[in-house]
């Protein structure tokens, strides 16, 4: 992949054309990782060849530990970071699934590493493409979960996520993901900060654990029995409570990863809404469209046609998946009629991931907006202008009809075009 | 060559540890660390060495201990010695990686060939009581033939897997056979690999008087008649070079070796085996010496 350099700004600051991948590399050299663990998988791989590309050119002085599968990457980093650096890797799908016992460690142990997911669907069958579906698999394991919708967010996003991992009120491990092939192949210009004021934003980790420093004795996770140990020494937590308290450090970080973004909207004057998630013309709108990343960036074609019509409509682009922010949306779904949900992904054997997670969530209001959810572009199926203003009209009439239902309804399907079609024995067998 | 007196006097370990009484790797452990010193950090994965660590509020230890998932442990070796070189601190401090026979043969020889191959330096001690002990004593990849475990309740039909050889086919500069019961031989051999820049490989005989049946009393004397039937042979291959140690060159003479059956005949887990698997083990016996002395010719 090549790099063009556009012009040369005052300071070090340069907008380069990158594409999500070199973006994601970028902001590791910028954020100075010490160490590094990944193994290849499409279309993540050009991430860990740009970092390994800065340290063999002496602009990043990290340690690059080129492992023999994902489970041992992740297994590195976890390592590396409780010996006390600042470390970080990149997956995609099968790669995330692979690591996902060393996820909840990660969580556990509080440890502030950083992941970037280019999305890729999960097999069977086999299929690079985008969908969400790696990176809502893993929504329960405590970690902090970010979804781009460009080139440069990427790159924002990983400096706030090195932040808000290491910041001591949160130690949580980030999770910065964008959709594999849409941003980690397609070039953009992307704003590289000055590195000094990089530093300043993001200074050296101090981290809680440090096995370097051998002045101190640690047992790091030992067995953790179900009740306290109370000793002549102290008393030690128990399993339940080391949960407790990285539950409620997820809970306690959505004011922190505001106050990051504010900062970091201060420092170098872009944000993404207000951190949590972003909006589209949703003032004095009545109906709103509710997706995450690459579907969101669909929509906003889609509502420019659809206001024409004369549909007072805009979009809530979710940024933050996790710590879920129930409340900010509450709030801001309040007032608002209609809600069309576009998922990427499904939670198999009920419906979309975010749209069932918003009906959950809004439970509570007085007076409920109408939700429909729609399933759309798994395996990188395209996901057009077209099918989102279908799926815009047919949840309004369907809400007209008071009709409330949580089968999932596909958008994209081309089921017609399958020549031996037959519903009645289409699903007997694979 | 090293006597009981060159022994530090320092421990390492606390008394009072939770591993049973006659543990065969509390004893490796302990020695280890004796040659390893104090400048260490251990990574540890699900194992019996977990258990001697004890629970969340104790540490039976005096120097830092990383505990990590069952199949990570060559890995988790890899990342802190990546972050020691990271901060300059590398030279300074050891790192080991401590595992039993099932997270090393089995479900942690990825993560150990990768971690081999890629040239990290850093010790890898696996404590062998040929089966999952911590679990309830269920077969792994380094049972031996004819041993009743939980999930081999007729007898384990096929020989342990040889790992020491896998590791030599990594090309390390490194590999040794060890047993609980020559604690000098142990001892010499870490002072050795602490020497040693890159991978260092340790296969430990390590008896386990509940997982093997007999009384915690005998473990030196089981451990000692593994060596004495040329059924656990002592040996380093220092880059390349094999060397015979000290307590299994007079087995050269095959004359010297006792019976298999006095190692299988006192322990319970050989006790429903018949003479068959005693002639197999012959067979083994004879093939794994004669394989040493051809080494010892032609090198």
């Amino acid at each position: 992949m090549t790099v063009t350099k556009l012009k040369k700004t005052q300071g070090q600051e340069k907008i380069k054309i990158l594409t999500g991948n070199h973006a994601a590399a970028h902001a590791f050299r910028q954020a100075k990782v010490g160490v590094v663990s990944a193994y290849p998988i499409t279309p993540q791989s050009p991430v860990v060849e740009k970092i390994a590309e800065f340290i063999s050119e002496g602009k990043l002085k990290a340690r690059f530990v080129k492992v023999e599968s994902e489970h041992s990457a992740l297994a590195v980093c976890c390592a590396a970071s409780a010996t006390g650096s600042r470390v970080g890797t990149a997956t995609s799908a099968h790669g995330l699934e692979l690591m996902y016992e060393l996820l909840p460690w990660a969580a556990g142990n509080r440890l502030p590493i950083i992941i970037n997911l280019a999305t890729r669907s999960l097999g069977a069958p086999w299929s690079v493409w985008t969908d969400h579906s790696d990176f809502i698999t893993i929504r329960d394991v405590g970690w902090i979960q970010f979804m781009c919708e460009n080139n440069q967010e990427i790159y924002d996003t990983n400096l706030q996520a090195f932040k808000i991992a290491e910041d001591p009120r949160v130690f949580l491990p980030v999770i910065v993901a964008y959709d594999g092939y849409i941003l980690s192949h397609t070039m953009m210009p992307v704003k590289l900060e000055d590195q000094e004021k990089i530093d300043n934003f993001l200074p050296p980790l101090n981290h809680h654990i440090n096995l370097s420093d051998i002045s101190q004795v640690k047992g790091v996770d030992p067995v953790t029995t179900p009740h306290i140990v109370k000793r002549a020494e102290g008393t030690a937590p128990g399993y339940y409570e080391y949960r407790y308290a990285l539950q409620k450090s997820l809970e306690n970080s959505i004011d922190i990863i505001k106050e990051v973004h504010n900062d970091f909207t201060a420092k170098f004057g872009r944000s993404y809404g207000n951190g949590i998630y972003k909006t589209v013309q949703t003032e004095g709108s009545d109906t709103i469209i509710y997706a995450m990343g690459s579907v969101a960036s669909q929509a906003r074609v889609a509502i420019k046609k659809l206001r024409a019509e004369g549909l007072k409509i805009g979009i809530l682009s979710l940024r933050l998946f996790r710590p879920y922010p129930h409340e900010e949306l509450k709030e801001f779904f309040k007032d608002k009629e209609n809600i069309i949900v576009f998922d990427r992904d499904i939670g198999y054997g009920y419906e979309g991931v975010l749209s069932y997670e918003l009906k959950a969530a809004l439970y509570g209001l007085k007076s409920r907006p109408n939700i429909k959810g729609f399933i759309v572009g798994l395996g990188g199926r395209d996901v057009k202008t077209k099918h989102i203003i279908t799926g815009v009209h047919k949840a309004l009439d369907e809400f007209k009809e008071e009709i409330s239902t949580n089968k999932t309804d596909f958008l994209g399907l081309k089921l017609n075009d399958l020549k031996d079609y037959d519903e009645s024995t289409y699903f007997e067998s694979g | 060559m090293v006597n009981v007196m060159d022994l530090p006097e320092e421990e390492f370990i606390y008394p009072g540890t939770r591993a049973c009484a006659g543990c065969g790797m509390a004893l490796i452990y302990r020695i280890a660390l004796k040659a390893l010193g104090a400048k260490t950090i251990v990574t540890v994965p699900a194992s019996c060495l977990t258990v001697l660590h004890g629970m969340q509020g104790f540490c039976s230890t005096k120097i830092s201990v990383y505990h990590t998932p069952f199949a990570t442990t060559g890995a988790s070796a890899s990342g802190i010695l990546a972050s020691l070189e990271d901060k300059g601190l590398a030279d300074d401090i050891t790192v080991l990686a401590f595992a039993g026979d099932g997270g090393t043969t089995d479900i942690g020889i990825q993560a150990l060939s990768g971690a081999a191959e890629r040239g990290t330096n850093f010790i890898y001690a696996c404590y062998d009581n040929e089966a999952y002990m911590n679990t309830g004593v269920q077969r792994s990849g380094s049972t031996p033939l004819g041993v009743r475990t939980t999930t081999t309740p007729e007898g384990k039909d096929v020989h342990k897997k040889n790992m020491p050889k896998i590791l030599e086919a990594h090309d390390i500069p490194y590999v040794a056979t060890a047993n609980a019961a020559y604690p000098l031989d142990l001892f010499e051999k870490f002072k050795r690999a602490k020497t040693i820049i890159g991978p260092k490989y340790f296969h430990i005989l390590s008896p386990c008087p509940p997982g093997w049946g007999y009384d915690p009393k005998d473990t030196i004397l089981i451990g000692r008649l593994a060596n004495e039937t040329g059924f656990w042979p002592l040996y380093e291959v220092i880059k390349g070079k094999f060397e015979l140690s000290r307590p299994s060159k007079k087995y050269l003479d095959s004359s010297k070796l006792k019976p298999i059956t006095e190692y299988l005949k006192i322990q319970k887990r050989f006790k429903f085996i018949d003479d068959s698997i005693i002639k197999r083990y012959e067979e083994y016996i004879t093939n794994t010496w004669k394989e040493i002395k051809a080494r010892l010719e032609t090198q």
